[in-house]
């Protein structure tokens, strides 16, 4: 800032001054700042977070038939589709109760009711999923209530059930709306009944070929199950032959309903201990059992993971996954030299950065920050615990901003960054790489089939850390080996 | 035929010939459900004045509304980075309930003296006004306190649509105006209002007017400085590009500072040498001028013109569908694409008013599709319908396009590609070749299938 702060006492003083015009050479972004930060910010500064919102319209989009509807104003929907599409590069419709300034002085009812039925009439979804937005919080919007007025107006034409959830996007981030969202299903939709042998797995934000792997793993351990939410197919689907209102696949509404009859859930997710979540509620009123793991990342929290599967099922592991373990195993020795010990700085949503750093830790990187834009307050001793190889010294940091990253990042001396695309400018400004894992991942295709789960994506985010660290040792090197 | 909600039925019209222009409706809020391409009215602010790269630009209110607009435009800055940040007072549960004016002061103070920008804009998002907070209060407190303009910008999200943000926008921008020395600017001088330097055109076209020999005091926003602002007033006239968003401001410059506008666009060979004949004829006081943009547009479309042909040949009679912001750069954009021999089947956009329409049906081929404030569902069936291999719009349209198996071109701020000016045409054509041409399509379910009924007949 140091080139700005001269141009502004410049133009003070001669305010005749042409200004500079051309592509000139351009300073380096304030990001780039390497003074350290000395003093708090009231502001947060490039969030590594998003709005409680974004994590509900996902949820809804992982259910089959249902259109997701904010309660609030267009803008809302529209940022969030936006985003979405940026990283899935799928249609993702979400319709919005388009407030204006009546609907904000005298209730949004009015438009909530034109919104519904005009949704029912363009889409003819199976559900609505109705999340609302800081705007109708503000004003003190009953959902519930709504929703009666909904019914005694217009019953007839009610043609789907409609899930709500409360997400004020000055309470939380998009994690926070996930799974408020989950378990606002299986709240309103989940129903009693005598135990049918199945399992709920409630696996979190996490990519669609995340999504594809759990749904080829459960059944290999013969397990009748509901993954909630799926949008391994509505946001990773095929081209189409003609154009389809609501993309296929997602989970079914049965078996949303059938949640409430399972043997037994799982949940993924350790800052997650003390929420109510939809797991947590399903335990509380139908005496279904909870599992809580951490997201299986890696091979420690995978095994966690495969073993849970082998007692609900009785079964053993099958062989194909004992294999996968075996081989990254033996991927680990062949790579190990190439980056022990090398720092590297995690961040995103909680879990996935407890996961990474779990990951990291086995196969010898030091995480050397650990950082996310959320507030669980049990972040550290998720990490801690997930992790028990993780240096004292390693920096844990919630409600952090990349801004406050990068003025911490270049003391911290990282050898790489993994996580969404937004520490893009802090991995360029360090000449690092950048791992792009999570979301968002906006400046490459692919974000939605990155695989993070289980052996196999511990297998391909190894490769993919190895890889980086080789190709950075080629890149700076003057000799240029092409033989590591 | 599609099924339009009843209420979305005068937003839709179809070019029949001989009959006269219709009335459209438009210029009315979204209707509720109907899954709008619009945004809101802070969207329509932090479009119009995030290019400013030397002003801090600060979200207040929850972190959504600035987590969404980090560095998402592709709009460059010869200079300060400021712009690419994103500021959010990242309002919390107890500031909902205890006001937030507080947590503004303390952040601006902070970041001001950290960041020494030249002016901070304030943007109010929806429930700023719900809380009670006094954020003009606040900015004059602060602008007392730092010595720099401290503007707030009135653009709360439901407070109506995205065209009422880009007037909010134009608003606060208006304060700065008026407010620096004018004394050394010329006689041939110009405002560019309503360009964003998207992809640096704005210096494409910088460097046009400087070959006539014109001064262009400020752009407004692309890669400007709140110095160039606070003295535009002095430029000779304002050529309005992107007119949706800009003309209020420009008006307002003709009330207070006597300076004319113009409507002009630097899409397309033709508009682009429209714009340049436009300013030339304005300063014909100096016959020169007009001389010297008759030869640059000579130069500039013999340059490009070989290649463009070579595009033309193989892109005729290819059809393309057209969703944009502004219904200005619609009829640029159905010019250029007659340019390379493709014919416009549909066109829409946000925030067209009722004068645009009547000119898009005017320009446009019979059995033309004009639409306003369209959705998913409508823009899928029309693309369908008129079979078009090409779509022209933003993020949100791309993967309506690539589900069926159409070609994309993004027309949007997050390009990253210059497509103003005589070598924007160029990169504009070579787009809509590449979108159009690339082998991957005969894979797409449609095509394939249509391929197949081809080879079984």
């Amino acid at each position: 800032m140091i080139a700005t702060s001269h141009l502004r006492v410049r133009w003070r003083e001669d305010t005749d001054a042409i200004v500079p015009v051309g592509p000139g050479p351009t300073v380096p972004p304030p990001m780039e700042d390497a003074e350290p930060r000395s003093r708090h910010f009231s502001s947060t500064r490039n969030a590594c977070k998003l709005c409680t919102p974004l994590g509900a319209c996902l949820v809804f989009r992982g259910v089959e038939g249902c259109v997701p509807f904010l309660h609030g104003s267009q803008g809302c929907s529209t940022y969030i589709r936006r985003y979405l599409i940026s990283h899935f590069r799928e249609p993702m419709d979400i319709a919005s109760s388009n407030f204006h300034e009546e609907s904000a002085i005298f209730g949004g009812s009015g438009n909530f009711q034109k919104g519904v039925l005009n949704v029912l009439r363009q889409y003819q979804p199976q559900l609505i999923g109705a999340a609302t937005t800081c705007l109708a919080e503000t004003i003190g919007e009953d959902m519930p209530r709504l929703l009666h007025d909904l019914r005694e107006k217009h019953g007839d034409s009610i043609t789907a059930p409609i899930v709500t959830v409360s997400t004020a996007s000055y309470r939380g981030t998009q994690i926070d709306g996930f799974h408020a969202a989950v378990k606002a299903l299986v709240e309103q939709l989940g129903q009693p009944g005598e135990k049918t042998g199945a399992v709920n797995l409630f696996p979190g934000m996490v990519s669609a070929a995340d999504l594809r792997l759990l749904k080829e793993i459960l059944p290999d351990f013969g397990l009748n199950y509901t993954l909630l939410p799926d949008y391994s197919e509505t946001m990773d689907g095929e081209t189409w032959s003609e154009y389809e209102k609501l993309q296929s696949g997602g989970t079914a509404l049965a078996a949303i309903a059938a949640t409430g009859s399972a043997e037994a859930s799982i949940e993924f997710g350790r800052t997650l201990a003390n929420t109510e979540t939809a797991g947590a509620s399903l335990q509380k009123k139908f005496n279904v059992p909870r599992h809580l793991l951490g997201l299986p990342i890696g091979i420690r929290e995978s095994d966690a993971f495969f073993a849970l599967l082998s007692v609900l099922s009785g079964r053993e592991t099958p062989v194909k996954y004992s294999r996968e373990r075996g081989r990254l195993v033996d991927s680990l020795i062949d790579g190990h030299k190439y980056i022990f010990e090398k720092r590297a700085i995690v961040y995103g949503e909680e879990d996935l950065v407890v996961g990474l750093a779990s990951f990291l830790c086995e196969i010898g990187v030091t995480p050397v920050l650990c950082a996310s834009g959320g507030r669980s307050k049990h972040f550290e001793k998720a990490l801690r615990d997930a992790a028990p190889a993780l240096p004292a010294e390693t920096l844990v940091k919630e409600v952090f901003d990349f801004a406050e990253m990068s003025e911490l990042a270049p003391s911290l001396k990282p050898d790489f960054l993994i996580g969404s695309s937004k520490g893009y400018q802090i991995a360029r400004s360090l000449r690092v790489p950048l791992i792009r894992v999570g979301f968002p991942i906006h400046d490459r295709i692919g974000g939605q089939r990155v695989l993070h789960l289980g052996y196999r994506g511990a297998q391909e985010l190894y490769d993919r850390v190895v890889n980086a660290l080789m190709d950075a040792k080629q890149e700076t090197s003057t000799v240029g080996y092409a033989y590591l | 035929m599609i099924d339009l909600l009843p209420e979305r039925e005068p937003q839709v019209v179809r070019k029949t010939v001989g009959a006269p222009a219709a009335d459209m409706a438009c210029g009315k809020a979204s209707a509720a459900g109907s899954v709008s391409q619009r945004a809101c009215v802070f969207c329509g602010s932090r479009v119009v004045l995030y290019p400013i790269s030397d002003a801090l630009h600060i979200v207040h209110g929850p972190i959504g509304c600035a987590a969404y607009t980090w560095d998402i435009r592709g709009a460059l800055s010869s200079g300060p980075q400021l712009h690419r940040n994103s500021f959010s007072t990242d309002l919390q549960e107890m500031d909902v309930i205890f006001g937030g004016e507080k947590k503004l002061e303390a952040a601006l103070l902070e970041l001001i003296a950290h960041y020494k920008p030249n002016a901070a804009f304030i943007y109010s998002t929806c429930i700023v006004g719900l809380i009670g907070d006094d954020v003009s209060a606040v900015c004059k407190r602060v602008a007392e306190k730092t010595g720099i303009p401290v503007l707030p910008v009135h653009s709360e999200g439901f407070k109506g649509t995205k065209k009422d943000g880009y007037r909010a926008a134009c608003e606060a921008v208006y304060r700065l105006i008026g407010t620096g020395d004018t004394t050394c600017i010329g006689t041939h001088s110009i405002n560019i209002l309503g360009e964003f330097n998207l992809a640096g055109e704005t210096w494409i076209l910088r460097d046009y007017y400087k070959r006539l020999g014109i001064e262009v005091v400020a752009c407004i926003t692309g890669d400007s400085r709140i110095a160039d602002i606070r003295r535009c007033h002095g430029a000779k006239l304002n050529l309005v590009q992107c007119s949706g968003s800009m003309t209020h401001l420009a008006k307002m410059m003709e009330r207070d500072h006597s300076i004319p506008f113009k409507r002009v666009s630097y899409f397309g060979i033709e508009d682009m040498s429209a714009a340049l004949y436009e300013a030339a004829k304005f300063f014909s006081g100096d016959p020169a001028i007009m001389v010297r943009a008759q030869q640059l547009v000579r130069e500039e479309i013999a340059a490009i013109y070989p290649e463009l042909q070579r595009y033309k040949q193989k892109l005729v009679g290819k059809k393309a569908a057209i969703y944009v912001g502004g219904a200005f750069k619609a009829f640029s954009l159905v010019r250029a694409l007659r340019l390379l021999g493709m014919e416009t089947a549909v066109v829409g956009s946000q925030t067209g008013d009722m004068e645009d329409y009547r000119q898009l049906q005017e320009i446009s081929d019979p059995g033309t599709i004009i639409v306003d404030d369209s959705n998913p569902l409508e823009l899928a069936e029309f693309c369908l319908e008129k079979d078009v291999d090409l779509f022209i719009g933003g993020v949100k349209e791309r993967p309506i396009a690539y589900k069926l198996g159409i070609g994309f071109c993004d027309h949007n701020h997050e390009r990253k590609e210059p497509l103003a000016g005589f070598v924007g045409m160029l990169n504009f054509a070579r787009e809509v070749y590449a979108s159009v041409a690339s082998p991957v399509w005969q894979f797409a379910p449609r095509r394939a299938n249509r391929a197949k009924e081809v080879s079984i007949a």
